[in-house]
């Protein structure tokens, strides 16, 4: 056996629709490699339209590759209908079916698959408790509330212990203190029952709190694969930086560099920020990214070697921190970020304060593009 | 608002418009019951005769058996063709969409008369007989569109992925249309079914061109209206398929408001 839950080989998927004497192409997913490793809880995050669906449904066997070959659990899935693959899904709008109570919904493949009756209802039984709704069997789908109804879909998924659990923005119709639950309810069960687990969404604080590992995708190609630490603290570009999180962005000629640091001209200033994987000759533009709570400020008096001279043009009061909208002196927006500890004044830079902006070097790198 | 303003113009209205539709029907029931050939005032007396010669009629029992035999075909094969359009329109996305659905709602605007006219044309070439099956298949092409309407409607009010729901749980698409799509639309498919077969069981204009010596209730009783003596007859057997229809009519209604409400809360 494999590693790997799913492989996904080259994988083109053209949607062609007509428009009066027009045939327009859309490329949902382009020439995409990527495999999935087994028991995993791994997501797919981009923008809508970013081809994260299209991706789930080319698992599911919804859709078929333009070209380019899916394997699950190592065997080529190609010609395989949807319901011979050994993966369920978890759909966007749940899809209970309206007219069989949550037990039947529950046992739906079970009854498909002809189990027998009674190891039927005890596993039914024991799915719905897995979710926590062992007394809602008799009940219909329109009887009960989102969130339970998002606990059938998975249950009714669960119950055929599929190799592949695929969830399509399960938790996107629910508010957000239930989403926050579920999602810490979602992964513990990820846990318990060892399934991979393929989660789509365009929620980047989701996707950070429950993923293993995580494709961040755009146009239909993966821009980055990582785990959550490394998406956030060292993005591979400008599209996963700015998607992920909050993020500055400065442009800087190259001064100098070895592999661990890089000296960047900023206007009048020099800066030193973290080397990434591309190389630069001296005189070349480089783009470099610092998060906003990573930011130190400090009195316009009090410039450092590395820091660079901005003023303050909004103060955000937002509890736990203090948003600073600056303005460098390029005239570029600059956002920093300053949490409200014990140790921290308020009101230290009023509006209009003129402030010398510094970072670790460390937390400032070099994107490639 | 302003309801109170003018109480007794919307009532007057209201009345007016329930006096000129049922008061003609309510007479014609009345004088059902009329111990007289002409339909006239004053009453003569209450009978049930009319009522009873309707039953030794055997020309106007075989006319029933027709329009029966007719309506239950012709509304059956409509809503399964009518069904599998709905399908089509609704959960996939056909080319040439708005044209298919164009030409399939067209028997709904062209009159009647014409239709009938044509089929006749058309039945004549292609060496069909006139008979109640040929009255049946012209029974069929009106129908489609109302069954297909029917069934649209209710399908649209549903998550569009449940089949796909159900093939990921391993069904085949049969499979799933079976145990999933059909029972879903149970109840558009009857009142699809039954609105189909009271208007087959009521159409004239097309049958009275189509059925030959077949003639179905509608084409029997216009043909009876030429003997004076028959009429009491004719208004009894009126008053009995008024009913019947209303009846079923309203029921069609109860079954559709019924079907509606949970595809509401559950389809969001």
């Amino acid at each position: 056996m494999t590693e790997n839950a799913v492989e996904i080989r080259n994988v083109t998927k053209l949607f062609s629709s007509k428009r009066g004497k027009n045939t327009e192409e859309v490329h949902a997913v382009k020439g995409m490699n990527l495999s999935i490793p087994r028991g995993k809880f791994f997501t797919l995050l981009g923008p809508s339209g970013c081809g994260k669906t299209t991706t789930l449904r080319l698992i599911a066997g919804f859709e078929q590759p333009t070209s380019g070959e899916v394997l699950i659990q190592g065997k080529p899935m190609t010609n395989v209908p949807p319901n011979l693959r050994p993966v369920n899904t978890v759909f966007q709008n749940y899809a209970l079916f309206p007219h069989l109570n949550v037990a039947r919904n529950v046992g739906f493949g079970l009854e498909i698959k002809r189990t027998p009756r009674a190891e039927r209802e005890k596993r039914v039984q024991e799915a719905l408790e897995l979710v926590q709704l062992g007394e809602m069997g008799n009940r219909k789908p329109s009887q009960l509330s989102g969130g339970q109804q998002q606990r059938v879909a998975l249950a009714r998924a669960l119950v055929n212990q599929p190799s592949v659990l695929l969830l399509d923005e399960p938790l996107g119709a629910l508010d957000l203190k239930l989403r926050k639950a579920m999602q810490i309810e979602l992964k513990q069960l990820q846990v318990q029952v060892g399934i991979t687990f393929i989660y789509v969404t365009h929620d980047q604080e989701e996707a950070l709190t429950m993923s293993d590992q995580i494709a961040v995708m755009n146009k239909g190609l993966i821009l980055q694969l990582g785990d959550p630490v490394t998406l956030y603290e060292r993005p591979a570009n400008r599209f996963v930086a700015d998607f992920i999180g909050e993020s500055n962005f400065l442009q800087g000629k190259f001064l100098a560099g070895d592999a661990e640091i890089t000296r960047l001209q900023v206007g009048e200033r020099q800066v030193v920020v973290r080397s990434g994987e591309r190389t630069f000759t001296p005189g070349q533009e480089a783009l470099f990214t610092i998060r906003p709570e990573k930011i130190l400020l400090a009195a316009a008096d009090q410039a450092t070697a590395g820091s660079i001279a901005g003023v303050v043009q909004e103060v955000i009061y937002i509890g736990t921190d203090t948003r600073y909208l600056l303005q460098l002196a390029s005239g570029q927006p600059f956002i920093a970020r300053v949490q409200n500890g014990c140790n921290s004044a308020l009101n230290e830079f009023p509006k209009g304060a003129q402030v010398q902006i510094s970072w670790r070097p460390e937390d400032a790198h070099i994107l490639a593009n | 608002m302003n309801t109170r303003r003018f109480p007794s113009l919307g009532s007057i209205y209201f009345l007016a418009i329930i006096v000129l539709l049922y008061l003609p029907i309510a007479l014609l029931i009345i004088f059902s019951f009329n111990n007289a050939t002409a339909m006239v005032f004053p009453f003569k007396g209450f009978t049930l005769q009319w009522y009873g010669k309707l039953f030794q009629n055997r020309e106007l029992l075989k006319a029933v058996g027709n329009s029966l035999m007719v309506g239950l075909c012709s509304s059956l094969i409509a809503t399964t063709l009518g069904t599998m359009g709905a399908i089509a329109i609704v959960r996939y996305n056909l080319p040439g969409r708005t044209v298919f659905l164009a030409v399939a709602a067209l028997p709904l605007v062209i009159p009647y008369v014409i239709l009938g006219v044509s089929l006749l044309i058309l039945f004549n070439e292609f060496g069909i007989p006139l008979s109640a099956f040929a009255a049946g298949l012209a029974h069929v092409i009106i129908s489609i569109p109302y069954a297909m309407l029917i069934v649209a409607a209710r399908l649209v009010g549903f998550p569009n992925n449940l089949e796909e729901a159900a093939m990921d749980l391993g069904a085949t698409y049969w499979g799933a249309l079976l145990r999933v799509t059909i029972p879903i639309c149970s109840p558009a498919l009857l009142a699809a079914f039954l609105l189909c077969f009271t208007m087959s069981f009521d159409e004239f204009a097309i049958a009275s061109f189509l059925v030959g010596v077949d003639a179905t209730l509608p084409v029997y009783l216009y043909s009876q209206l030429r003997f004076p003596t028959r009429l009491p007859t004719v208004v009894a057997l009126a008053a009995i398929l008024m009913t019947v229809t209303i009846s079923v009519m309203l029921f069609n209604e109860w079954l559709r408001r019924a079907g509606q409400n949970p595809a509401k809360r559950v389809g969001k």
